[in-house]
């Protein structure tokens, strides 16, 4: 038997007022469609957990999310981690009673970071996800945290704040690198290794794949245990199951049964 | 009627129209007379265990749930719930409901915990789940629970040490995983779950 868990493959929906939309880095949106519909079409794909970002800016659309996550969690039976917008305990437990099993934090998790304790003492660690948008700061092996969807720069260092989330009480890291999302480039192995050496909770890989073997390099290399995707799985490109056989082919404990 | 029990424990939907996906009525409820006159009844449970046990003890629950699994009623504790029906818990440390033998102790030292995640359930055997293939389940939980009789153990999972990833005691089941979110093995195992 083994103690290792199996690396994830996840689509990840980017929902805005109820559509699912996916950016070239963070702007120049894409319609690809209905967010409940796609959730069971990954469901039956073998998707192994599915993330929704809701990026409606406005609040007067906040809660179109909860309709989607509750239309989804109806007939799409695998864990599902909802984000975007949440700013407070209320909006979590909205989410978690709406049928997400998970909440991701990322803006509001820098503005006020006891919000992750909070979260974590009323729902349990399991339930706090901190979505991390990390850009490099350039020459150097360091990496700044924005918020607003990649638009405010923040000052922090990633891998300080990383560490803070986890001692208060994430239970997960959603890493996204900004410099590869939407380029097909790749993961960015480098920051993925120093957010690993700094905290002992899972990582979901996010932004730059773009060929099978980034996937496995993340998981060997980055150390991640949950590989994420958008566009990639929504306009064909690749299906979760060629994600899965290369990821098998290659040595990693994958979960294969749910291949249609 | 299938009675979800709510304590204010988390997501109860989900398992709701899993259970609903094989026709069953499902109804959710904290009504002690409601449980009692159920014909199969779930505990389900996230968080923590001595503030649920407290929790089952002030509404009643706690005694219903005692009264139908005395009775037959066929019952099935989902991860927290699992382990509230042996009796010592180490998270509090609290007394869980004592249905069954045994204790829950925390997950061994140097692992990553929560054991949150997809693992395999090899199934041991036992006779309402002869013809169980092993499979994929999501995991998420802190603690594990270790039964005093091994024939009660009806599936193992590795993560660290092997540990009881199912439970049956003649009308009594338990699951350390969420079926309502173990894709179609978890599924499945419902539906043996209602056919038992």
């Amino acid at each position: 038997m083994t103690s290792k868990l199996i690396a994830r493959v996840i689509p990840c929906l980017d929902v805005k007022a109820g559509r699912v939309v996916k950016g070239v880095n963070f702007v120049d949106l894409r319609d690809a469609g209905d967010p409940v519909e796609m959730a069971a079409f990954y469901n039956d794909e073998g998707a192994d957990e599915l993330v929704f970002l809701d990026i409606t800016a406005s609040s007067d659309n906040r809660d179109t999310i909860i309709d989607v996550v509750q239309k989804t969690a109806d007939q799409v039976f695998i864990p599902l981690t909802v984000g975007g917008g949440v700013r407070s305990v209320e909006d979590m437990r909205r989410l978690l009673a709406a049928g997400a099993d998970k909440v991701a934090m990322n803006t509001a998790a820098v503005n006020n970071p006891d919000l992750i304790n909070q979260g974590a003492a009323k729902f349990g660690t399991q339930c706090v996800v901190v979505a991390i948008d990390a850009r490099r700061v350039p020459e150097e092996d360091r990496w700044e945290v924005f918020t607003h969807g990649g638009r405010t720069p923040t000052g922090i260092d990633a891998i300080v704040w990383a560490r803070e989330c986890k001692e208060r009480g994430a239970g997960e890291i959603l890493l996204t690198s900004m410099d590869r999302d939407g380029t097909l480039s790749g993961y960015d192995i480098a920051l993925h290794q120093a957010i690993d050496a700094a905290v002992n909770i899972p990582v979901i890989a996010s932004g730059g794949a773009g060929e099978l073997s980034d996937f496995a390099e993340v998981i060997q290399q980055g150390h991640a245990d949950a590989v994420l995707a958008a566009s990639l799985f929504h306009f064909g490109t690749m299906r979760i199951r060629d994600v899965k056989a290369y990821l098998a082919d290659d040595g990693i404990d994958v979960r294969m049964e749910a291949a249609v | 009627m299938i009675a979800i029990i709510d304590y204010g424990a988390g997501n109860l939907r989900s398992i709701q129209r899993a259970l609903e996906s094989h026709g069953a009525q499902v109804e959710i409820t904290s009504a002690p007379e409601r449980i009692l006159a159920a014909d199969r009844v779930v505990l389900p449970g996230v968080g923590n265990a001595k503030a649920a046990m407290e929790q089952l003890h002030d509404t009643g629950i706690a005694d219903a749930v005692t009264g139908i699994a005395h009775k037959g009623t066929p019952l099935l504790g989902v991860c927290l719930g699992m382990q509230l029906l042996f009796g010592d818990q180490e998270e509090g440390p609290t007394t869980g409901l004592g249905l069954l033998e045994g204790n829950a102790v925390k997950l061994g030292d140097g692992l990553k915990v929560p054991h949150m995640g997809w693992n395999t359930v090899q199934f041991t055997g036992h006779s309402s789940l002869a013809d169980q293939p092993e499979g994929y389940f999501y995991f998420v939980h802190s603690y594990v629970v270790q039964p005093d009789d091994e024939r009660d153990i009806a599936g193992v999972t590795g993560y660290g040490e092997p540990f009881a990833s199912v439970v049956i005691h003649e009308n009594i089941w338990g699951t350390q995983f969420h079926p309502e979110k173990s894709h179609r093995a978890g599924l499945d195992l419902l539906g043996v779950w209602l056919r038992s």
